[in-house]
């Protein structure tokens, strides 16, 4: 019991995280005379904030390492101008100028790597400095015009469906999908409960572990259902999905990730426990690059145009998104899966106060408070914990 | 009116678990020269901060007489008011602002908000010729060696109308000539009326200008000595410093000691920022299987960066020398290099360099052995649990379980940490740095048996301790060093206190 309460108090901020977005959902689901949870809506939702949480992944990484990067938005416009250019005006095909693109990006990474982890230049500046520097090249290699309107193929990427067999008004592939995922979470849950056995762990009680697992299974079938209604699982959800698995794991599991969090959390110790941190910086930075290029190539696709003006305050966006999902101003603590929360508490309730007309001013001056008190309790639980 | 400006009695300050100082006396007469002597960790320090109201009144018990007055200073300004001022070992100079900013910083000459610069610049001239310090008030604290410097922050406090100036280590950063300066000024102060109180691990400097001499030993004033009646010397000084009885008791050991397993040749260090300061000068040693080597030395002395510069380049710009392990020469490239080849390094500052506070006990003990944890490049989480439970049983580290964060353990259970993480990384050649710094007696014998354990394993220790009883009571065989240069190498069967002291102190040249 005293195991049960320690493991919850650490993970109160993450808790809160997601009762304090079930309580918003709830909350603008009424107010809104139940629009926000409609099909249609929730399609949207994840459409409109897809190339923020995209950027919410690689932000994380980076602050978990105790930086910042302030040119994300910056360097999303570059790379969208570009690969307009590429598609658009030079006719490449879009797979080649994608994968080109997201070569850019992680160039674009390791320069600003480069500064930080070698030379030793604080993130702020680096990137600031990169904030400037790639909106001015955006403005440059696009003359101050928009380029449009990008391949078809291409736009898919935002505004696309996986194709449908639809029974009914039911995209009866959407179910499908939700069974089999809800298979394979059972599978895995089931198969480390007894490798947990078998190192003669003492696994958690059995009712715990049912009632867990039938209530993760419901949500999954619940929202499946909810997709399926509409046009079913958009390509970009596909897409967010594989990066929040594959980078939850990578933090969690694979050495890489540990690596991240002990430099974040003491680099002096990190580094003299024979962790390379110059290297480990450098590739967090590398990777935000490609992030950052990748919600420069989904915005451009769901925009259908490379704009001078696109990215403007995602950095921002970003940053909040990775705060309020828990992760510390001073590095080594936040997780993958809190800064996609986050980002949907935000998108939420962008989307929630839309709907009820709120003005784009009070939007503003509501989510900086939210930030402010997220980041407070944060704050508040430390002092209280030491 | 007494003959005395300062007198403290009976003074006890306790920190929490230890009694830092238990009934100290000093009395110090007016326009003398007061020597506080003692080893590291004797009060000295706490002593000077109780007196200068860094700790408040109300923190300690006893009573502070200056001038006949009893006093109860509740922070550093008010001990000021009085002329009682304390130069710290640090220099408290702000770099990037000028000698007469820095002079007048917190006690401008002013009126109404308004600096005034004249007064300002004449003051400070007058201040730099009486201290023999001959720059322009204007040149930048930064553009001044350690040694000018010094002599700019004695003119601080001869601005603030010192009465009694305590210099604590006032030549621990200085060369010979600097130091030798800064004795005549201590002199000249003197003949001015003004008192002063000094704390020097170099014991020749005390003997050529202190007039008395109290010596503290772990928290007691053991003796006041005076220079005219009692004819002092270094010898004599040494002698109360380190006249105690062993209290601690070190675990027996059968030493089996081997070949030699790692060999230092010739070694040098330069400053990381001052490329010029050589930091460690010439230094050889050899560790042997199965023995424990101490390095003994007072604080300062280049003992850490000796063994950071080892650990793979962790310290230092333009290291040279030759390693050999087993025989054989080596580099160590990185400190993951260092580690690869078997070095583990155990950092005296456990709280910044050791260990990352916000993590548990689990990911502190296996950062280090990650990739034998790890079957391509993924964690096998569930060995992780079972060898970090297996240390916590084996090690007694007390915590709540595995997952308790680091940053709320004990500081014996956090060094158990830390020894665990190095253990666990399978090294031959242990260094360990102040491995009982801050730690209680009963965790002490832990971790001595723990030493112990890995010496009879056949690995090659190294202890670096300023603790001279500890480096007495668990090493085969004991470098001393000094200034950055190995001064000295004594058996077990030879060492004293008195010896190892004297060869802490000794100068070069």
């Amino acid at each position: 019991m005293d195991m049960l309460r320690n493991v919850f108090k650490n993970n109160i901020r993450q808790y809160g995280m997601i009762v304090a977005l079930v309580f918003i959902t709830i909350l603008f689901q009424i107010l809104t005379d139940g629009i926000l949870l409609k099909p249609l809506n929730v399609t949207n939702l994840i459409l409109q904030n897809s190339y923020i949480l995209v950027l919410a992944i690689g932000m994380v990484l980076v602050i978990i390492t105790g930086h910042i990067d302030l040119s994300v938005g910056s360097v999303a416009a570059f790379i969208g101008a570009l690969a307009g250019i590429m598609m658009v005006n030079m006719n490449m095909p879009f797979y080649l100028a994608i994968i080109v693109s997201l070569v850019l990006g992680a160039l674009v990474g390791a320069w600003q790597g480069f500064w930080v982890a070698y030379v030793k230049i604080p993130s702020f500046i680096v990137t600031l400095a990169g904030m400037l520097l790639f909106r001015g090249l955006t403005m440059i290699v696009l003359d101050g015009k928009s380029i449009a309107p990008f391949p078809k193929a291409f736009q898919k990427i935002s505004s696309g469906f996986l194709p449908d067999f639809t029974v009914g008004s039911l995209n009866f592939l959407t179910i499908i999908i939700g069974i089999v995922l809800s298979l394979v979470y059972i599978g895995i849950e089931v198969y480390n409960r007894r490798l947990q056995k078998r190192y003669g762990f003492e696994p958690t009680s059995g009712k715990g572990f049912i009632v867990k697992m039938v209530v993760i299974v419901a949500v999954i079938n619940l929202f499946m259902y909810v997709l399926a209604s509409y046009k079913g699982i958009p390509n970009i959800l596909i897409i967010l999905f594989a990066l929040v698995v594959i980078y939850s794991f990578v933090m969690n599991r694979s050495i890489m990730g540990r690596h991240i969090y002990a430099l974040g959390g003491n680099e002096k110790a990190a580094s003299l426990s024979g962790v390379k941190t110059k290297k480990v910086t450098f590739w967090v930075f590398v990777n935000m690059g490609v992030m950052a290029a990748l919600s420069g190539l989904i915005f451009a696709a769901r925009l259908n145009a490379a704009t001078p003006k696109a990215g403007t305050n995602f950095e921002l966006d970003a940053i909040a998104a990775s705060f309020i999902g828990g992760a510390s101003a001073s590095g080594g603590i936040g997780t993958v899966i809190g800064a996609i929360i986050g980002g949907l508490v935000m998108g939420v309730m962008n989307n929630g106060m839309s709907l009820i007309g709120l003005g784009i001013d009070w939007q503003q001056g509501i989510k900086g408070l939210v930030l402010l008190a997220a980041v407070g309790f944060d704050i508040y639980n430390k002092n209280k914990s030491s | 009116m007494s003959q005395y400006i300062l007198e403290m009695r009976g003074i006890t300050k306790t920190f929490p678990g230890v009694k830092a100082l238990e009934d100290v006396n000093l009395k110090v007469k007016e326009g003398e020269i007061h020597a506080l002597c003692g080893e590291n960790g004797a009060g000295k320090s706490t002593l000077m901060k109780v007196l200068s109201g860094v700790y408040a009144h109300g923190s300690y018990t006893g009573d502070i007489l200056f001038k006949d007055k009893v006093c109860e200073f509740r922070n550093i300004k008010e001990s000021e008011e009085l002329g009682i001022v304390i130069i710290h070992q640090e220099l408290a100079l702000i770099p990037y602002l000028s000698i007469a900013e820095n002079i007048f910083l917190g006690n401008e000459r002013s009126r109404g908000g308004i600096i005034n610069w004249h007064e300002t610049t004449l003051r400070t001239r007058e201040l730099l010729q009486r201290v023999g310090l001959y720059e322009s008030p204007n040149t930048l604290i930064k553009d001044i060696g350690v040694g000018k410097q010094q002599l700019a922050e004695i003119a601080k406090a001869l601005a603030k109308r010192v009465k009694l100036l305590i210099l604590d280590e006032p030549t621990a950063a200085l060369n010979e000539d600097d130091s030798a300066n800064l004795l005549t000024l201590m002199l000249e102060l003197k003949k001015q009326g003004i008192s002063c109180i000094i704390i020097s691990h170099k014991l020749n400097e005390i003997e050529r200008v202190a007039d008395s001499i109290t010596i503290l030993r772990d928290g007691k004033t053991i003796e006041t000595l005076d220079k005219k009646r009692d004819g002092v010397d270094e010898d004599r000084i040494i002698k109360g410093m380190v006249g105690r009885d062993l209290t601690q008791r070190f675990p027996e050991r059968e030493s089996n000691i081997g070949e030699t397993i790692l060999d230092v040749q010739n070694w040098n260090v330069y400053h990381p920022q001052r490329e010029s300061q050589k930091v460690i000068d010439n230094v050889s040693f050899h560790i042997r299987k199965g023995e424990v080597v101490g390095i003994a030395g007072l604080m300062g002395a280049g003992r850490t960066e000796l063994a950071m510069s080892l650990f793979g380049g962790a310290y230092g710009k333009k290291i040279s020398g030759t390693v050999f392990k087993n025989g054989k020469e080596i580099k160590f490239k990185s400190v993951s290099d260092a580690i690869n080849k078997g070095l583990a390094y155990v950092t005296e500052d456990r709280k910044h360099y050791g260990l990352v506070l916000i993590d548990d006990i689990k990911r502190n003990i296996s950062l280090t052995s990650l990739p034998k944890l790890s079957k391509r490049g993924v964690v096998n989480q569930n060995r992780e649990v079972i060898i970090a439970e297996d240390f916590r049983k084996k090690m007694n580290i007390k915590s709540s379980g595995i997952h308790q964060k680091t940053g709320n353990l004990s500081g014996g259970n956090q060094q158990k940490v830390v020894l665990s993480k190095w253990i666990l990384s399978e090294p031959d050649i242990l260094i360990l740095d102040e491995p009982t710094r801050g730690i209680d007696v009963g965790a002490k014998y832990e971790i001595y048996t723990i030493i112990n354990q890995l010496a009879a394993e056949g690995k090659g220790v190294l202890v670096i301790s300023s603790e001279l009883p500890e480096i007495l009571g668990m090493c085969d065989r004991i470098y001393v060093m000094n200034e950055g240069r190995i001064t000295g190498e004594v058996d077990r069967e030879e060492a004293t206190q008195e010896k190892l002291m004297k060869l802490m102190t000794k100068s070069r040249g």
